[in-house]
């Protein structure tokens, strides 16, 4: 739209086309100090930002809101992506002015409460995934990824094995693993899949036994398998790499099958990430932030990515406890009757006193200041919810719904791999007769009867791959809505394939044109653009 | 069993469906030797103790609502219309995925459009991504672009030590594992210390904008020896600043990068932020991260889509240039929505305010016995101060009248010992900064 006119066609101008000159949507204070000479030779002279008043940036807005589909509408089964409600409670704790308006560099004694939350939440997800140490500063999955797999490159540096560069990752692997191996400088080799959807453990031993072996420095492995299946020969794999003088890296994008029923760190795994915003309900905000934590077992600990958070100072008193009101000892600590910030001796026992500690061998900072904090805490509301006795429900029922949508989807789908499933299944979207419908197709058809999509085309081993994981969120009326929609959608590719290959019929705009896009790319409306350019 | 809905009838029939007798049978794949172990977590809370708990703990910290804040460093206390939040609540925005599927993420897919036709103009670039994690990884990912831009024939990348002392330790985290040269930052070279390293094996030459120190440098020189040297020039800038600055592209940058956490994100003790990056049109291939560009549906209707997808992680795999899968989304909106609101005039405004505010404050400060700020450059919002004493004295003193003092940049900067990088923003009012002066000066 490089003229600046509206076309004729579309859904919601754009914030730029309901700009009018002198309009405002702000009304900020007059300036209370004597005004400084600006040094005009400096300043610019344009700033081709739009002009809209506040009601109308709130109704685009608003607008723009109403043409996405959100967890909040209904059943998003997006394989890979765990899209669990995101409780309400969490987004109002994330805003308190305790931690919305705190200071990345606030001293350690004016951030005692964020730097506990951090320690507590540190130890929790250590627990669950049964590692001895945790860092919360990765921002994301891939992040997390990228210092596990630092972290392994370094560890073999110091141990004088600078030349183990090779890490395996299973052909069934997200794309972010191959893309981090490279990141990290290390090089990549594909392990392929067996009929069970196992890594092939004879391609592991020929990878492992061969002449590779001195340059084998571990393996990315996902579990349960992006295929949605628990790899039972998982500790022979395990052995293997291990045997070999490699490490063992967890990809714990699927720990919403795993919390409470088994625990990486226990099956042998040197160092896994989380993600914040899959497992622990953190909102995936149409496509960030995430926040990926890593956890590591005793060799990988002076490696992490820094800072983490540990008791500088044990105090006076065990300090809080998990089963002590933690408020309580807070507000003691932190009781302020002539503005002063610092403890009162004698108001009770002294707290502990956590700080930010920088790993001694650490791979370094992945990110500026502390990680995702706001996700940091959602977690930790989250964890503190279900606690010790409602956290394995959290996988057991997640696992139930997924195993009870593939029953009732077997019946008109065909389904690879015949065995129980962990958090999520791949079908294949193919029905069979019908060769012109794709998986895309029937992704497509399914916005029509008011559903998310499965993740189509992932893994790449499966043919016409649909990715499905409903969360231990979704009630049972509307996993079966979604299966009717599905057996109807296979009945529909028989009788009348046009409506699936035309579809959607009834969401906000058509099929789009993604060739014109990266074609022509227009990435920035025309009004936006620097006059000088 | 708080977000899950099953009733005890629904789960039975459920697992009749599925042929077995117990949800626990579904697991007989995960090895039994470590099958089910005990979770030693505090026990569950209810909603009103969850919400009672967390506000305890927030209020365990010295906050925004309590305390006058003049430290910037990286991060800036600044005023976010009601507007943002209400729009950020907006479950169809937070509550959505990647928008993979366009037909039913409009919504996501324009804001963002808007968020990069807004970052383009503010930066003056041709096109920016739809964001990375904050502004230390953009520029991480600044230096794998203009790698890739010398097609790994140029292996030297040299950084001011100007630039944010973490941001310059996140690039040597990412780059660890490649065989390139970063340097510039170990001593206190001036920009011209700086172009003087330039040579054929230069990839990039980064500076920030204004600097750690606050300081504008005058760069319009700068891009000219920088390209003739066949390198890029990056430039970090604090996108608040370019409300009133010469932009960036007008003074010559290919790629400029930064924290954008100013424009709606509040403080949030250090994330989520939203690092932006902007880029000369001759480069936008070599992006990584998530790009939206104008397209058409079948009916040929306007409407948007992620574009450019094959650099990307999920399909290149091992060849992709980064990993990078998210991006900062919801942080993204709330600048869209920020600048919206501000516009044209409100922005320019604010920058105004900022800069008043932090030259009174200057200004003062200067007068005070014992202290001296280097007025001898133009700066934004930010100023170093000497001061008297060590700067966790005079911190200490401030904070039991209720301000945060400025950032130390002794450990951080040999030369400058008992020095402090103090902000100012339109959040701080004359009653404020007076009161600043007057205890700075009581310590004199």
């Amino acid at each position: 739209m490089m003229d600046g006119q509206v076309p004729e066609q579309a859904l919601q101008p754009l914030i730029y086309d309901i700009s009018a000159p002198g309009r405002s949507g702000v009304n900020l204070p007059e300036c209370d100090v004597p005004r400084a000479p600006l040094p005009a030779d400096l300043i610019r002279d344009d700033l081709p930002l739009p002009e809209v008043g506040e009601v109308q940036v709130v109704r685009h807005f608003v607008k723009l809101s109403q043409l996405n589909y959100s967890i909040d509408q209904g059943l998003y089964p997006l394989g890979s992506c765990t899209m669990k409600y995101n409780p309400k409670l969490n987004e109002d704790a994330a805003r308190l002015p305790g931690f919305a308006q705190l200071h990345p560099l606030t001293d350690e004694a004016g951030s005692q409460g964020a730097l506990f939350l951090m320690h507590e939440l540190q130890g929790w997800l250590g627990e669950i995934s049964g590692f001895e140490a945790v860092s919360l500063t990765p921002a994301a999955g891939a992040q997390g990824e990228f210092a596990g797999i630092l972290m392994i490159r370094q560890y073999h540096i110091d141990r004088g094995e600078g030349q183990r560069d090779i890490i395996l990752v299973p052909n069934s692997a997200h794309g972010t693993n191959p893309a981090t191996v490279t990141m990290a400088g290390m090089e990549v080799r594909e392990l392929p899949a067996d009929a069970q959807g196992n890594v092939d453990m004879r391609a592991l031993h020929a990878a492992c036994e061969g002449d590779l072996r001195d340059r084998i420095a571990g393996m990315m492995i996902t579990v349960p398998s992006t295929l949605g299946l628990f790899e039972s020969t998982i500790l022979e794999v395990i052995e293997t790499v291990h045997d070999a003088g490699g490490l063992m890296y967890m990809d714990g994008a699927n720990m919403n099958a795993l919390m409470g029923v088994v625990k990486p760190g226990e099956l042998g795994f040197d160092v896994m990430h989380y993600n914040l915003h899959k497992t622990f309900s953190t909102p995936h905000g149409g496509g960030g932030p995430g926040s990926g934590a890593v956890g590591v077992n005793e060799k990988l600990k002076p490696y992490l990515p820094g800072p983490i958070v540990e008791i500088i100072d044990e105090g006076q008193a065990t300090g809080p406890t998990l089963d002590m009101p933690v408020g309580a000892t807070y507000q003691v600590a932190h009781e302020r009757t002539d503005g002063s910030p610092q403890p009162k001796p004698g108001d009770g026992p002294e707290p502990p006193l956590y700080g930010f500690v920088m790993p001694e061998k650490s791979i370094g900072r992945m990110k500026a200041f502390h990680g995702n904090f706001g996700m940091h805490l959602r977690a930790y509301a989250y964890i503190r919810v279900y606690g010790d006795s409602g956290i394995r429900d959290v996988t057991r029922y997640a696992v139930l719904n997924a195993n009870y949508l593939r029953a009732r989807l077997m019946r008109s789908y065909r389904v690879p791999y015949p065995r129980y499933c962990g958090h999520e299944f791949v079908l294949e979207g193919h029905i069979e007769g019908v060769d012109e419908v794709h998986a895309l197709d029937i992704s497509k058809r399914l916005m029509d009867y008011g559903f998310h999509p499965p993740t189509n085309y992932f893994p790449l081993i499966v043919p016409e791959a649909l990715l499905i994981e409903p969360t231990e969120t979704e009630v049972k009326e509307d996993l079966d809505a979604f299966v009717e929609a599905m057996e109807r959608i296979a009945q529909e590719a028989r009788t009348e394939p046009e409506t699936l290959l035309n579809a959607p019929h009834t969401a906000p705009v058509r099929r789009l044109d993604e060739v014109r896009a990266a074609k022509e790319l227009v990435l920035c409306c025309a009004p936006a653009l620097p006059s000088y350019s | 069993m708080s977000y899950i809905p099953h009733t005890p009838a629904e789960t039975r029939t459920m697992l009749a469906e599925i042929g077995v007798r117990s949800i626990d049978e579904l697991f007989e794949a995960a090895p039994q030797s470590h099958r089910f172990p005990a979770l030693d977590l505090p026990p569950p809370m209810s909603e009103m103790e969850v919400a009672a708990e967390m506000l305890a703990i927030s209020e365990a910290n010295d906050h925004g609502q309590d305390f006058a804040i003049f430290r910037g460093a990286g991060a800036y206390h600044h005023f976010i219309p009601s507007v943002v939040n209400h729009i950020l609540l907006r479950g169809e925005f937070y509550t959505a995925y990647t928008p993979y599927q366009p037909e039913i993420s409009q919504g996501t897919l324009q804001a963002t459009y808007e968020y990069q036709s807004m970052m383009c103009a503010l930066t003056g670039m041709d096109a920016a991504n739809a964001s990375h994690y904050d502004g230390a990884t953009s520029l991480a990912e600044a230096v794998t672009v203009a790698l890739e831009a010398s097609r790994h024939r140029r292996r030297k990348v040299i950084l001011s030590h100007a630039i944010h002392p973490q941001y310059r330790e996140v690039v040597r985290t990412y780059h660890q594992g490649r065989d390139i040269r970063i340097i510039g930052d170990r001593g206190r070279g001036e920009i011209v210390d700086l172009l003087e390293m330039l040579d054929d094996n230069t990839a990039m030459l980064a500076l920030q904008y204004p600097n750690f120190f606050g300081q504008i440098n005058d760069l319009a020189t700068v891009a000219e020896a920088v390209h003739e040297a066949g390198a890029l020039l990056v430039i970090v800038a604090n996108p608040m600043a370019l409300s009133l600055f010469k932009s960036p592209g007008e003074l010559g940058a290919d790629i400029v990068v930064g924290e954008a956490q100013p424009m709606g994100v509040p403080l949030g003790f250090g994330g989520p932020y939203l690092g932006y990056f902007a880029i000369r049109q001759k480069y936008v291939r070599r992006i990584a991260g998530r790009i939206i560009g104008e397209t058409r549906d079948a009916d040929g209707k306007r409407a948007f889509v992620m574009t450019l997808r094959p650099r990307e992680q999920d399909i290149k795999r091992e060849r992709a240039t980064s990993n990078i899968c998210t991006n900062q989304g919801l942080m993204a909106l709330a600048a869209s929505v920020y600048m919206a609101l501000m516009g044209k005039n409100g922005l320019r405004q604010v920058g105004e305010l900022n800069y008043h505010k932090a030259h009174y404050a200057a200004e003062r400060i200067n007068r005070l016995d014992g202290y001296s700020v280097d007025m001898s450059k133009p700066f934004f919002n930010e100023f170093v101060v000497a001061c008297p004493r060590p700067v966790e004295e005079i911190n200490q003193a401030l904070l039991e009248e209720g301000i945060i003092g400025g950032y130390d940049l002794g450990p951080h900067y040999f030369h400058l010992q008992d020095h402090m990088l103090l902000c100012a923003t339109e959040t701080n009012g004359k009653d404020e900064i007076d009161r600043l002066v007057e205890v700075m000066g009581g310590l004199g």
